[in-house]
């Protein structure tokens, strides 16, 4: 098991440095830098002092050098500044992850609240019409997009109550902060509970189909302990690797819905870091989606030893 | 009979008292209210707060709170011209005989919002900074360097004078001044740190800033202008999804909507929502034009610019972008909103203006004659911006151009990629957006007919005209350089320097408790001082 992990953990380093050095020369790749931005959008073409901006923020540099700096920065905790707004990038990125984490945290809750028991529901049930149900309404879960749906919620929410759930003002207190990211969330959980749903009703399917669970039928086993107890744990395991990827990709991959509900969250401003090309937030905000990703492929890692007795003990 | 006459006496005092209450309530009603903090939308985060190096009106309406000029246009006229123009920061100005120097009297006892003194060496720091001449400091970009290359010196006369020299008299001088592109900055404060947290004499003080989040901005309690501004603040929420924004502003989580940024169609739909809605929609001195490479074969040809010219069907164009919201005309903004637009009759009178049907069989004979037919067609591309703005008349544009046998194909461009490819010369032709900060000739045509000008994307340069220029710059009867002006739009529309598709009118929404608002009708870079805007609530 300790071997197991010790693997896991260095194959995820060399990920993250792999990871660093793609989105580093990726983002160089790109054409346009921050400086044919601005004086773009100025409608300038200035080549001397354009070629100034770019030797004061350092981008002139040869690429190595610039990627020994972020590194050697990144060693002493030191992500730089924003080209934008010339805050220190740490400034920046640090008070966005909290919020993209509540709505994230909230939007997993939902999807597994919903996706596990009604998966296990619909296999129990399969092809009862409460199955049908739901897995239309699953269906529809999965092929509704989150732009189209946030905005649908929003116009409801302006013709029948008069207000809407969109983030002007950070919240304040508990009930606020729970108003204001519930709805995005069940828009975003909506999606991901589908999926999980689905998931676990065909892996309960499968498991429900085993010899070891006619056994235990047979041995004269309750229903509701054939189906809780043997049958959702082996069926777990598929469903545990989805809600980890979807957590990883709930921590950047949340754009449409902070921008239609507004949310000044980490995807949003990634989104934006790129269009401006500021380098320093794109890296740095990339790289702590790629560890949260990366932690949360190990901790799935850990979590199969954890169900499976067979990894621990091949491990 | 006393008794009626006692009962019509007074019934007629009822009416009477009724009516004072009612005067008297409508008064109440129109007395500005003290307090409040009115909320509008931002459509983006602004690349900077620095008025003075940027280039769009995203960074002028947050910012023009924070700073004043030494003049400005009447924040309440919607046209801005020469008779709008208002003291500000100078108390008087003054040209000398020559016009060559153009003095200014300064206010008295204005603070920075630092509490240091504003005085003539703030003027002289400002200037040297747009003219480049400013020893410790530098702007990072100077867009606007052009509006002022007439000046040669600027001098100091005491703590509350200031005069600019002139190489030559130039009266547009005072429109590029009323600017809101042309506020004063401090002398002690350096200009970069003006791009992120603004020191100015404004009625509004910076708070704070935030990417992608909000914008703040809080009372100045030392406002010169006594019991101003009535607010106590102003914040910008930046909602980047416009249908968001329309909805956040119909459920009154916003005030007013970010200025001229509604369609004729978002304008009925809030209508619709919220018919308490004030809105206006106006045209905004940008134009939509065509930028054809007289550089580079085939349209070195100038026959075949002006064939592309005569292919263009304005009013379809209109029609189908702006749901008729626009204008035809010639470089500079149509009458009546714009002050020196070309009259519709001598617009008529150009080719590709007139009969869309006859303009087009011109245009296809051009084209036969070049070796050009329907099975044998001139197959170019349609470079533009990749942006909703641009790519949507560009698409109409090819659709139209297929009537003179042409078959363009879309090249959408990254817009951080688009003016270096233009530069460059690396297109055929393209679609372009083109924004006058005021609406003056000088502006205009030195901007973007000017050879030379940084601006002049397609290198038009016609050396009589630009005598003609120089001229009209000169001057001081409005009535006479109007019409000089008219003629060199017309020569320049003539010589398909850059076909003018059209001039967009936009809108602007507000809840009807937000009073004093005016919206500019030709220029979006000059109305957003709101140093007198009050809640009624």
């Amino acid at each position: 098991m300790a071997g197991y992990l010790i693997r896991r953990f260095f194959l995820m380093l060399v990920t993250l440095f792999g990871i660093s050095v793609l989105v580093f020369v990726m983002l160089r790749l790109v054409p346009g830098n921050i400086a044919d931005i601005l004086f773009d959008a100025a409608g300038l073409i200035d080549t001397a002092d354009k070629a100034k901006l770019e030797h004061d923020l350092g981008i002139d540099r040869p690429i190595i050098v610039q990627y020994g700096n972020w590194v050697n920065g990144l060693a002493h905790g030191d992500l730089g500044y924003s080209y934008v707004s010339e805050k220190p990038a740490l400034q920046e990125i640090a008070p966005r992850i909290p919020i993209t984490a509540k709505l994230a945290g909230l939007a997993l809750l939902f999807s597994v609240a919903f996706g596990v028991p009604l998966g296990v529901i619909s296999a129990v049930r399969q092809n009862s019409a409460l199955d049908y149900v739901l897995r239309v309404i699953s269906l529809s879960g999965l092929s509704m997009p989150a732009f189209w749906l946030g905005l649908l919620i929003l116009m409801a929410c302006v013709a029948w109550f008069g207000t809407i759930p969109i983030y002007t003002d950070p919240p304040k207190g508990f009930w606020n902060t729970l108003y204001l990211y519930s709805i995005p969330a069940a828009a975003v959980g909506f999606r991901s509970s589908a999926l999980v749903m689905r998931l676990t009703r065909s892996s309960m399917l499968e498991v429900l189909r085993q010899d070891y669970i006619r056994t235990a039928r047979a041995k004269g086993a309750s229903l509701r302990n054939v189906n809780y107890h043997h049958a959702l744990r082996n069926a777990l395991l598929p469903v545990v690797t989805v809600i980890g990827i979807e957590a990883a990709f709930l921590m950047g991959g949340l754009i449409v819905t902070e921008t239609v509900f507004n949310i000044p969250g980490v995807a949003r401003f990634l989104v934006e870091a790129i269009r401006w090309r500021d380098y320093p937030i794109v890296q740095n905000l990339v790289m702590f989606i790629a560890v949260v990703a990366v932690g949360m492929n190990f901790l799935i890692d850990v979590l199969y030893a954890v169900l499976d007795p067979r990894i621990r003990l091949s491990g | 009979m006393r008794a009626r006459l006692n009962a019509l006496a007074a019934a007629a005092l009822t009416v009477a008292s009724a009516s004072v209450t009612l005067v008297g309530a409508a008064q109440a009603a129109d007395q500005p209210k003290h307090g409040g903090i009115v909320r509008f939308y931002h459509r983006e985060t602004p690349p900077s707060l620095s008025i003075l190096e940027e280039a769009t009106f995203s960074v002028n309406a947050p910012s023009m709170a924070f700073y004043n000029n030494l003049i400005v246009y009447d924040q309440h006229k919607p046209q801005n011209s020469d008779q709008t123009i208002v003291p500000e920061l100078a108390t008087s100005w003054a040209w000398d005989k020559a016009n060559t120097a153009l003095t200014f009297k300064l206010r008295e006892g204005v603070t920075w919002h630092d509490g240091k003194p504003f005085t003539s060496k703030d003027v002289k720091c400002t200037m040297d900074l747009l003219l480049d001449k400013n020893p410790n400091d530098k702007l990072r970009k100077n867009p606007r360097k052009g509006w002022f290359e007439e000046i040669s010196d600027v001098t100091t006369n005491g703590d509350f004078e200031v005069t600019m020299h002139l190489k030559r008299p130039q009266p547009s001088l005072l429109a590029m001044f009323a600017s809101g592109y042309t506020p004063m900055y401090p002398c002690h404060v350096p200009s970069a740190q003006q791009r992120t947290h603004p020191i100015g004499t404004g009625p509004f003080m910076f708070q704070s800033e935030q990417q992608n989040e909000s914008i703040k901005l809080v009372k100045n309690p030392h406002y010169w202008k006594k019991d101003l501004p009535y607010l106590d603040g102003i914040e910008y929420t930046i909602i980047k999804n416009r249908a968001t924004a329309v909805l956040a502003f119909v459920a009154g989580k916003v005030d007013v909507t970010f200025p001229t940024e509604m369609t004729k169609a978002l304008e009925a739909d809030i209508k619709k929502q919220d018919p308490t809605a004030i809105c206006e929609i106006g045209p905004i001195n940008v134009n939509t034009n065509l930028i054809i490479n007289r550089d580079k074969a085939p349209f070195d040809n100038a026959e075949l610019r002006s064939a592309m010219n005569m292919a263009l069907d304005r009013k379809a164009f209109i029609d189908l972008i702006l749901q008729g919201a626009g204008d035809a005309g010639g470089s500079l903004l149509p009458a009546p909103e714009g002050v020196w637009g070309m009259p519709p009759d001598m617009l008529k009178t150009i080719p590709g203006y007139g009969d869309v049907a006859k303009d087009r069989e011109k245009a296809r004979a051009i084209m036969t004659k070049a070796g050009y037919s329907k099975d044998k067609p001139l197959k170019i591309k349609v470079s533009t911006r990749n942006l909703a703005t641009y790519r949507d008349p560009a698409v109409v544009l090819i659709d139209q151009l297929k009537s003179i046998y042409v078959d363009a194909e879309l090249e959408p461009v990254e817009s951080s990629a688009w003016f270096a490819k233009v530069a460059r010369g690396d297109y055929s032709v393209g679609l372009n957006l083109t924004g006058n900060g005021i609406d003056d000739p000088d502006q205009s045509f030195y901007e973007n007919y000017g050879c030379g000008s940084q601006r002049n994307y397609t290198h038009y340069c016609n050396k009589d005209l630009q005598k003609l220029f120089d001229e009209q710059s000169q001057m001081t009867d409005v009535a006479k350089r109007k019409k000089l002006v008219w003629e060199i739009d017309k020569k320049i529309q003539e010589d398909v320097a850059r076909p003018i598709l059209y001039h967009a009118r936009t809108g602007t929404c507000w809840k009807p408790y937000v009073k004093n608002l005016t919206v500019m009708t030709n220029s979006v870079y000059n109305g957003y001082r709101y140093e007198d805007l009050w809640l009624d609530k």
